[in-house]
């Protein structure tokens, strides 16, 4: 008679299946492939296209898997990574720049597994080589930058309600905030209830006073201070996103770690200096006065002759290439600039893009506003990047700058500091304007505190050695397990061969990323899910030896044995729980792991034996058992 | 098959004057070695710069170490990377002057470069394999949330023996807990192994699975004193040592297996993990057997302790 439920029976056949569906995906390696995509202002990627590149590489004599259309880009697969780096040098030699050649590690995998959401594990940078880095954001350069700003509010403020002060000043000190001298203890009482009422961002409070000058301590609140830091990160975040496209990179990962760090995490990509010059970049907005309209008689004719008005300068609009011209006078730069967001504008039901600049800014915009109403208005992006030049023998970081207009728009009525550009072609050009306007800068300084390169070879040596580690761990546990507990060991064999296809399939479907210590932890799964058989087994053992009939040995060892399992596991949970809250990337993956198998070991070394040792020995009689 | 014979009757708890005092002598002297003589930490714990080099053909450590001496590069530590042509060699930034600016950064790439120009003067098939970074901040992080991890661990494992068990099973088991992890990291000190990431990872895990052996035998000694009728503490905790024995040398053996094959098989990178892992298990499993039950007994286990709560049913009380 056997007592274990058809239910149960079920439950281990759906749960054998999923795992190995779901970890079939890991047995079709990626190939390494080049992924061209055609920038802004390039002819698209089409056929005729295809067909040139396919010729080139041929004339090179570079050795192709494939190269096909999919979607907007092309993708040329190799046998290799030394072939993929010479055929990419090859492809950017032959495409130019209108386009960006990119590594990219091309999936293999059938389409119907893909269509049920089966996919492979991520390889860690370990894995399959590139470089990382980590960065810290200078949080102190954030407040000092919104003290400033604020400093310039209140002295606007005391001035618009007529409050005579005789300084108002950032204190050097970080985190005093900013102090305010008055003539008078009134003043001082009016002051302090003006900027409580106009800011409520901050903090006011009486300082000392000596004689004629009464001072007003004006903070930033804590939550403030705190949504500014977690704003600098976004804004970093989604500056060097912005950035590193530009670059290329197929699936670059740009992620926050910790309160204030920025992990970067470029696979494929062997040498880091464009990377890290791109990371280093310094951009800035400027609003100029425009000088006629994009693309105009006058711009063409500059842009031909090179005769440029001395008062102007000759930039291209982003995207189109249009010639226009711009006035040499800077109204308001970005550094005014407090915030951009993008939307619908209500009236004409056109793509919108809102601005708000700082008291400075908003009065200097009023003013020039006032005074040219019809007039274009221009917003030109700086970029500021610094390349190291060998001169006369001694290495000289030169900077490059690039300038483009990235909008020219008529002023429609004088406006000062929250204004909108509308009429943009679409959602999406308006998003983009607000993501340069915003994000072009960084909003913090960042300093490079960790940086690695792997060698693309050295994670090609670490997938085999870390795979031909886990197959013969694997290995020697099945036949040590089948020759020590004969047929209870096969069961338990078979147990621990779907907790290596079971945990495999969870990682793939969570995505948790495969690395060198996450692969250890699947190794030392392997090794320690076997206790839970060993537990079984010895307690069988025992109730064979205490002259239990051999049905109700086996209940009663795994009914025994439960217990102790469970508490052995959970404790063991703790541990790798603790693991996966350390911050640190290499332990986390190693934690993870070690959390997923634990609780995939819990079902296959007891769900999943039990059924098969059921199955086995249920409907029999039996005088002995082989354990 | 059977290694182990079932009916063994070991007294292990008559030695425990012995092996306890072995314990606390191994404890004091692991804290004598990490305080004085010290954890080699690696890259990630100090910060600085790492290189690894893949020579065509074998090479002398002693050579690699003699050119960069030559090149002007001093300071650098020189490692063989198991085999004779893969070396680590880690240095500060500071130990190559020309790369760093007046501003105090430096250039990564730059001591890449120069590196690879000191070695290839004597030998040109030095090929880069690999460089990284880690500034010293970063470090310091690191080894603060690893001893922030280590005691969540401990006092998370202690809690939940607490509430399954007694109070006296979660203090024996945080002391040996204490006592295991002390004593490999103490012989990672003696034999000067380098401790990075993965070797933190391995010590934490080192923690869990200690902690798995002794919640066995505790699980055993929980269930015996349930069962006898007159329970001699002493006799318990014998009998339960001696029945779960063959389990725990088994497991450990298995466990063991797979990390070997990892040693052997699973490349540099996972060296000191599976290196660490055997040492915790060697330990783990001794203080499993000699050194988590002497503790239990001292702190006065006894029958009463452990039946389970039931609860009063006054209804039935009152019952004649």
């Amino acid at each position: 008679m056997s007592d274990f439920p058809r239910w149960k029976y079920a439950l281990v056949a759906l749960v054998m299946l999923f795992g190995v569906i779901y970890a079939l995906p890991n047995a079709f390696p990626p190939v390494p492939a080049v992924q061209v995509t055609a920038n802004r202002d390039a002819p698209p990627i089409n056929t005729a296209f295809q067909q040139k590149v396919e010729a080139g590489l041929r004339a090179k004599k570079v050795a192709v898997n494939e190269v096909f259309v999919e979607g907007d880009h092309l993708l040329v697969t190799f046998a290799n990574s030394d072939v993929q780096k010479t055929g990419s040098d090859e492809i950017k030699a032959l495409v130019g720049d209108g386009y960006t050649v990119a590594f990219k590690l091309q999936s293999n995998v059938p389409h119907w597994l893909g269509v049920i959401g089966a996919r492979s594990m991520p390889l860690g940078l370990d894995l399959q080589g590139g470089v990382h880095f980590l960065m810290q954001v200078d949080q102190k350069d954030v407040i000092e930058k919104q003290e400033n700003s604020y400093a310039d509010d209140v002295r606007s403020l005391l001035r618009q309600k007529n409050i005579r002060y005789e300084s108002v000043t950032r204190s050097a000190v970080d985190g005093q905030g900013i102090s305010v001298i008055l003539r008078s203890a009134e003043d001082r009482k009016t002051a302090s209830d003006a900027i409580a009422n106009e800011y409520t961002d901050l903090n006011v409070s009486d300082g000392a006073s000596t004689g004629d000058r009464f001072m007003l301590k004006v903070t930033v609140k804590p939550e403030k201070l705190r949504e500014l830091a977690r704003g600098a990160i976004t804004q970093n975040l989604g500056t060097l996103r912005n950035r590193i496209n530009a670059l290329g990179v197929s699936e670059p990962l740009i992620q926050q770690q910790g309160d204030s760090r920025i992990v970067v995490e470029l696979a494929g990509v062997q040498d880091p200096t464009e990377a890290k010059k791109l990371i280093g970049a310094v951009a800035t907005l400027q609003y100029r006065p425009g000088i006629g309209q994009p693309g105009d008689a006058r711009a063409v004719e500059a842009a031909r002759t090179g005769n440029i008005p001395p008062d102007a300068n000759l930039y291209y609009m982003r995207g189109d290439n249009r010639p226009v011209l711009v006035s040499k006078q800077i109204i308001v730069t970005g550094n005014q600039l407090i915030d951009a967001s993008s939307g619908i504008d209500q009236n004409s039901g056109t793509p919108k893009v809102d601005v708000t600049l700082n008291a400075a800014g908003a009065r200097k915009m009023g003013d020039f506003t006032n005074a040219n109403v019809g007039k274009p208005m221009a917003v030109v992006y700086v970029e500021q990047v610094y390349e190291t030049k060998v001169v006369d023998g001694k290495e000289v970081r030169v900077p490059k700058i690039t300038e483009t207009v990235i909008n020219d728009a008529t002023i429609q009525g004088a406006f000062s500091k929250q204004f909108q550009t509308s009429g943009l072609g679409s959602p999406k050009e308006a998003s983009d304007l607000a993501l340069l306007l915003k994000g072009g800068a960084l909003a913090a300084p960042m300093d490079i505190v960790e940086e690695g390169v792997i060698g693309a070879s050295l994670g090609q040596d670490n997938i085999d050695k870390g795979f031909k580690a886990v197959l013969l761990g694997l290995a020697l546990v099945l036949l040590a397990a089948a020759i020590y507990y004969k047929l209870f060991g096969l069961v338990a064999d078979i147990a621990l061969f779907f907790n290596l296809v079971i945990l495999v399939a969870v990682m793939s479907l969570i995505g948790v990323t495969l690395t060198m210590p996450g692969v250890a932890g699947i190794v030392l799964t392997l090794g320690m899910a076997i206790d839970a058989n060993v537990l079984i087994c010895e307690r069988v053992r025992e109730e064979l030896r205490n002259g239990s009939s051999p049905h109700a040995s086996i209940r009663a060892g795994y009914e025994k044995a439960w217990s102790t399992i469970l508490d052995a596991n959970v404790t063991h949970l703790i541990a790798a729980l603790a693991l996966t809250t350390m911050g640190t990337g290499a332990i986390k993956g190693f934690g993870v792991t070690l959390l997923i198998g634990i609780l995939t070991s819990l079902f296959t070394s007891v769900t999943l034996t039990h059924a098969f040792t059921a199955a086995i020995h249920g409907h029999r009689k039996l005088k002995t058992l082989s354990v | 098959m059977e290694i182990f014979n079932h009916d063994s009757d070991i007294h292990f708890l008559g030695m425990r004057k012995y092996t306890v005092a072995i314990a606390i002598f191994l404890m004091v002297a692991s804290i004598g070695l990490i305080a004085f003589k010290g954890l080699n930490y690696g890259l990630d714990f100090t910060g600085g710069v790492s290189m690894v080099v893949d020579y065509g053909q074998s090479v002398e450590i002693a050579d690699v170490r003699g050119a960069l001496e030559k090149g002007g590069i001093h300071n650098a530590m020189v490692q063989s990377l198991g085999g004779t042509r893969e070396v680590s060699i880690r240095l500060q930034p500071k130990d190559d002057p020309g790369a760093v600016d007046a501003a105090g950064k430096f250039n990564l790439d730059k001591i890449a470069a120069d590196v690879l120009k000191v070695l290839h003067v004597s030998r040109p098939d030095a090929k880069l394999k690999s460089r990284d970074y880690v500034s010293a901040q970063v470090g310091q992080e690191l080894r603060s949330d690893g001893t922030v991890a280590a005691v969540f661990v401990i006092l998370g494992i202690m809690a939940y023996l607490w509430i399954r068990f007694e109070r006296r099973f979660a203090i024996a088991a945080v002391a040996t807990e204490v006592h295991d992890t002390l004593v490999t990291l103490g012989i990672l000190a003696l034999v000067q192994r380098e401790f990075d990431m993965t070797v933190l990872a391995s010590v934490l895990a080192v923690i869990g699975y200690s902690i798995n052996d002794k919640v066995v035998v505790f699980d055993r000694i929980r269930e015996l004193f349930r069962l006898a009728r007159k329970a001699e503490p002493e006799e318990i905790l014998n009998r339960s040592i001696n029945n779960t024995l063959s389990r725990t040398i088994i497991t450990s053996l298995f466990t063991g297996i797979t990390m070997g094959a990892l040693y052997f098989f699973g490349g540099t990178a996972v060296h000191g993990f599976a290196v660490t892992m055997l040492i915790g298990i060697v330990v783990g499993t001794l203080s499993s057997i000699f050194v988590a039950s002497p503790i239990l007994l001292w702190l006065g286990v006894s029958k009463k302790d452990l039946m389970p709560v039931t609860k009063e049913n006054p209804e039935l009380a009152r019952r004649p």
